[in-house]
């Protein structure tokens, strides 16, 4: 089986994001970007499927900047088999995506195609529900487990109060959840080995997909600033603070 | 418009977020309901009275029994052919079933609202709310999800809505549902409790956070959370964590017990209302987002408190 895994590049989590002055975005230039953290999971469980022997080809996508790259090889060097750039400076949104993913997976036939469950940069939390829909594929979001068992994979997922687990027929789209795994990191032998690995080169014409936003940011700005409150000084005030809000026992 | 809004229910009764969901509806225009499931006379007559809802189509079937997206998205995208906007609370529920049904539409979701700007302008927090975007939608219909925390809760009576059966849909036969773990503890959840304590790293050990955050937590009966630090040092599980890859809360009251203030944590608990920081390092980030510091010593201070609230 082969197993599909997208991968985006966006500013490192322990990166403050900047909003830029004219309120256009946030700003990107010169800060540590890296690979999203659900996509490093999906990596780490696809890797994790092949070992045991589930799955026998990773391929690795990602659509964004000739930067993206990086984030590929870094797929690459944890242990994907082989990747594809979808080349494009633009924003690209989840439903743009999707379908750009829905046509590499029908000329690729994955047994699952697992993403993260969301981008933390944009945060829509789309992209794996929508290519099940063009897919007419299964949904497990926001897994925190994943067995594959003969033609059904059956995951279980992080719902509010608990956890649910469904059975679906592959193939099928997973898209991952913290709980997941641990990724590993990549060695330094395996980041010489990602090097020449092959990595394709597309764009999202080759796909027929147009990727024009139907969504416009008319602004970015600022959440509304916290302001630093008193410092109390010992637990009575912090007691009569908390009785004045009505919080006590 | 014609909004037709996601009832989320446990079988027998209407979840909260719906509720939310209801009043972000009610300033685009008309509000439909759907309430799909098994056996779901009762939470139809419930969803019926909630101020201000017109019709409430109702689809009884066993396939719509748990949710599961690959039925009820084609039911969902069906029923749209009448409505114009597609709204669901921001629920793990909500965020399975919206997006499918968004892309059976050919339309662009736009997830987690904030607040409604006019017909097709919306804001909503990007970064886990380190920054805000206003969007606007180009698309012919619209399909939404509502973060609760963002929208007053529409009242559970004085609505007359219409209940009307729909017989569309069924099982598209390739996802079962196999069971559910939901935890049945007295103590709330992370994300709708009204008072969260977290432990951070400055704990030092799991028997410690036991020792420490659990006492203020049961007699405040808040949720316990934890930093991200302190869930890679192993003290708590996983699900404890509040972070921009964690859970992302805004209780009434947030305790941050030993915790610095990293990015990573202050993005994921910067909305809540009152932030309460106790932590022996003066300089510690936290206390720039804090309503109320205490500088002092963890171990100390909140027996103390514990004993005193």
């Amino acid at each position: 089986m082969k197993i599909l895994v997208p991968v985006k590049r966006v500013l490192d989590y322990n990166v403050k994001p900047r909003v830029k002055a004219d309120g256009t975005g946030v700003d990107l230039a010169n800060v540590k970007m890296s690979m999203n953290p659900f996509d490093e999971i999906g990596v780490e469980e696809a890797i994790r499927l092949k070992e045991k022997g589930v799955a026998t080809e990773i391929v690795a996508v990602s659509v964004g900047p000739a930067k993206a790259q990086e984030t590929l090889r870094t797929a690459l060097a944890m242990g994907a088999d082989r990747a594809i750039l979808v080349q494009t400076d633009d924003e690209v949104e989840p439903l743009a995506l999707a379908k750009i993913f829905k046509a590499i997976a029908d000329a690729e036939q994955p047994g699952l195609v697992i993403l993260g469950k969301q981008a933390i940069d944009g945060d829509n939390n789309q992209t794996g529900q929508m290519l099940a829909a063009l897919t007419g594929w299964a949904q497990g979001t926001f897994a925190s487990a994943v067995n594959v068992e003969g033609d059904h994979v059956s995951v279980t997922r992080e719902v509010d109060g608990g956890l649910e687990t469904v059975k679906l027929k592959l193939p099928a789209i997973v898209t991952t959840d913290l709980r997941l795994n641990e990724p590993r990191y990549a060695s330094l032998p395996n980041i010489m080995k990602a090097k020449s690995k092959p990595l394709d080169t597309k764009t999202p014409a080759d796909y027929g997909v147009d990727t024009a936003p139907r969504v416009k940011t008319v602004k970015v700005s600022e959440p509304p600033v916290r302001s630093a409150g008193v410092k109390v000084a010992d637990v009575d005030e912090l007691v009569a603070k908390l009785k004045a809000l009505g919080v006590h026992s | 418009m014609k909004t037709l809004v996601w009832v989320e229910h446990d079988g027998s009764a209407v979840k909260d977020a719906t509720l939310a969901a209801v009043t972000a509806a009610s300033k685009l225009g008309e509000v439909h309901l759907l309430v799909a499931g098994s056996g779901v006379d009762a939470v139809a007559k419930e969803a019926a009275q909630i101020a201000g809802v017109g019709k409430v189509h109702v689809a009884d079937n066993a396939a719509f029994g748990h949710n599961l997206p690959e039925n009820i998205a084609p039911l969902v995208a069906e029923l749209m052919a009448s409505h114009d906007a597609f709204v669901a609370p921001a629920t793990t529920t909500g965020k399975n079933i919206a997006p499918r049904v968004a892309a059976l539409l050919d339309v662009m979701q736009i997830s987690e609202i904030l607040s409604v700007e006019g017909p097709k302008t919306f804001t909503r927090p990007i970064y886990a709310g380190n920054a805000i975007a206003t969007v606007e939608s180009s698309d012919a219909k619209l399909v939404l999800t509502v973060r609760g925390t963002a929208f007053d809760k529409a009242a559970t009576s004085g609505g007359s809505g219409t209940v009307e059966a729909v017989s569309a849909g069924g099982d598209a036969g390739i996802s079962s549902f196999v069971g559910a773990e939901i935890v049945k503890s007295e103590r709330p959840e992370l994300t709708s409790a009204k008072i969260i304590v977290s432990g951070g790293r400055a704990l030092g050990s799991s028997e410690k956070y036991q020792e420490v955050i659990v006492p203020l937590a049961d007699k405040l009966g808040a949720a316990l959370g934890a930093s991200r630090a302190a869930v890679d040092a192993g003290y708590v599980p996983n699900d404890y964590q509040v972070g921009q890859t964690g859970k992302i809360v805004a209780p009434q009251v947030y305790f941050a017990i030993g915790i610095s203030g990293a990015i990573q944590h202050l993005a994921g608990m910067k909305d809540s209302k009152t932030i309460v920081a106790i932590n022996k390092d003066e300089d510690a980030p936290i206390f720039q987002v804090a309503d109320f510091g205490l500088v002092g010593d963890l171990f100390t201070v909140v027996p103390e408190l514990t004993g005193k609230i």
